[in-house]
């Protein structure tokens, strides 16, 4: 007799245990407002990411593109997998040859967005992007060039 | 009749199978071949190395900030808690001691890390099961953390926030409101798991009793974390090797007897409300001070060996390193938590059916590239 009484026991508490569940999610279908899902890319225009969000590397321009960027290298080799490369030139300034740079070659496809040269340029001349859309369709179109043509360095950054 | 019944043909024989690399149950790229008498599991046999990336040899080249960005790939869950085993190790070889504001920085960072894992886990481990509601639900609960990481950190998952001798950046003003407002949603929304999964009578039946393991073999197979502490086995750094400022919060550390997958199961349920008490005693005492202390540019560890364990959300994490005075060490070793797991898994799938196979994996928490790195 008492096993039969616990047989059903069982099953209520089994089918009670369900129903229980069954709320949780009845609950949500009666309430949509709590779902938080974001349709990604319709809300595109209004969509804001964090500030400190780490997307790309970026050379600052200024409006008489100009940039603060020495070609020191510093980033380069605070760089743990090569993602940077500066291709330095010699230019004449005043009479003389200074090393700046020619060209600031960042290979997007090996970069882990590890954010450690940015702490390590002197001249705070690179940031973080918060663009996050990178695919492309060929890959030689990763290796980006930072460095708009025609741009020089910002008068008094050494 | 005899005749027949004794016949070899008959008699049932071992049958492999081969479940990975690409199955959808294991959690990336592991491949485990069964060898099985029908349902019934006779042996397991992980065979790894499908993600084997040598991160211990590209250590051996990298400078010491650049190493903690590549603990990231490891078990990318608990990133921030091995950023911090590193850091941890090279500020011990340096003798630096970090301020206080960046201890409780970090402790409360690991303890939303812990969270946003075990949220992961609970969801993913009902979809193991078959139950694809759960892992919508994890998920959802663990966006908000990933936007506390998101303004503070950077990134959403591999964070790399921790460098030798401090922090990246200092908190973002809005990260006291955020965790705030995290914590009073979240005690809200962690009884709705209990609704959904611990209480249901099928979840109950295909966890009760399955993959068992006893207290003894947990200490012999050196399983540790919520599974090793499901068994009895009292392994937790944060209490018995206290690092940055456990040692002044109050918590508890949660063991069970049964060491079978539903105790496995309760104690990470437990370890969140647990977490959501430590990081509510420290959110409002966050002591002012410098975010970091000035280190050199390159960072050269005197000779010698360090050992550094932390407590991540799979078990004990240690990093070890042998410096000869370069600027990158001469070996480093990392031990991971999920290996020494996954040891014990051929012991706790003995015998069991081969569907209970993939509730054990789930409560074993693995994560592959933790396990291979």
């Amino acid at each position: 007799m008492k096993s039969i009484i616990n047989y059903f026991k069982e099953i209520f508490w089994g089918l009670k245990s369900l129903v229980k569940g069954m709320a949780v999610t009845g609950h949500y279908i009666t309430h949509p407002k709590e779902i938080i899902t974001q349709q990604y890319p319709e809300n595109k225009a209004t969509l804001k990411m964090f500030e400190r969000f780490r997307g790309e590397v970026v050379l600052l321009h200024d409006e008489n593109n100009e940039h603060k960027c020495t070609g020191c290298t510093a980033c380069e080799v605070a760089c743990p997998n090569g993602s940077i490369e500066i291709i330095p030139k010699r230019v004449e300034v005043d009479g003389r040859k200074v090393k700046a740079i020619d060209q600031f070659v960042y290979h997007l496809q090996m970069c882990t967005m590890c954010g450690l040269c940015i702490p390590a340029c002197p001249t705070d001349a690179i940031v973080m992007a918060n663009t996050f859309e990178h695919a492309v369709f060929d890959r030689s179109k990763l290796t980006k060039i930072l460095n708009k043509p025609g741009s020089k360095i910002m008068d008094g950054i050494k | 009749m005899e005749e027949i019944i004794h016949d070899q043909e008959l008699e049932s024989k071992e049958y492999f199978i081969n479940m990975g690399p690409q199955h959808p149950s294991t959690h990336g790229v592991l491949r485990l071949v069964l060898s099985l008498d029908g349902e019934i599991i006779r042996k397991v046999e992980p065979h790894l190395g499908y993600i084997h990336r040598s991160i211990e040899k590209m250590c051996e080249h990298d400078s010491y900030q650049q190493i903690v960005h590549l603990t990231d790939r490891m078990d990318y869950l608990s990133c921030h808690i091995n950023n911090e085993a590193v850091c941890l190790a090279v500020e011990q070889a340096l003798e630096v001691e970090v301020p206080d504001r960046v201890k409780v920085i970090r402790t409360i960072i690991d303890e939303l890390t812990r969270l946003s894992s075990h949220q992961l886990w609970w969801g993913v481990m009902g979809m193991d099961l078959g139950a694809i509601t759960s892992f919508l639900y994890g998920f959802r609960d663990r966006e908000m953390i990933t936007d506390i990481f998101e303004e503070t950190c950077g990134a959403r998952l591999t964070m790399n926030y921790n460098i030798p001798g401090g922090l990246f950046f200092d908190i973002h003003p809005n990260f006291q409101k955020r965790t705030k407002d995290f914590i009073t949603y979240f005690k809200k929304k962690l009884p709705e798991y209990d609704a959904l999964l611990s209480d249901n009578v099928i979840f109950k039946q295909r966890m009760n009793g399955i993959g068992k393991l006893s207290k003894e073999d947990a200490i012999s197979y050196g399983v540790t974390g919520p599974t090793g502490r499901a068994s009895g086995f009292s392994c937790d750094v944060r209490k018995h090797h206290s690092y940055m400022a456990y040692d002044r919060v109050e918590f508890k550390e949660i063991l069970d007897t049964e060491g079978d997958c539903f105790a496995r199961y309760k104690c990470r349920i437990a370890e969140m409300w647990e977490s959501m008490h430590i990081i509510e005693q420290l959110i409002d005492n966050i002591p002012e001070g410098d975010y970091k202390v000035p280190t050199k540019a390159v960072i050269k560890l005197p000779k010698g060996e360090w050992y550094q364990k932390v407590e991540t959300a799979r078990g004990e994490f240690g990093v070890y390193i042998i410096s000869e005075g370069q600027r990158s060490p001469y070996r480093l070793k990392f031990r991971s938590p999920g290996f020494s797991n996954l040891s014990a898994l051929d012991h706790m799938a003995r015998g069991c059916k081969i569907a209970d196979l993939v509730a054990i994996m789930s409560t074993l928490d693995l994560v592959i590239p933790d396990i291979d790195r």
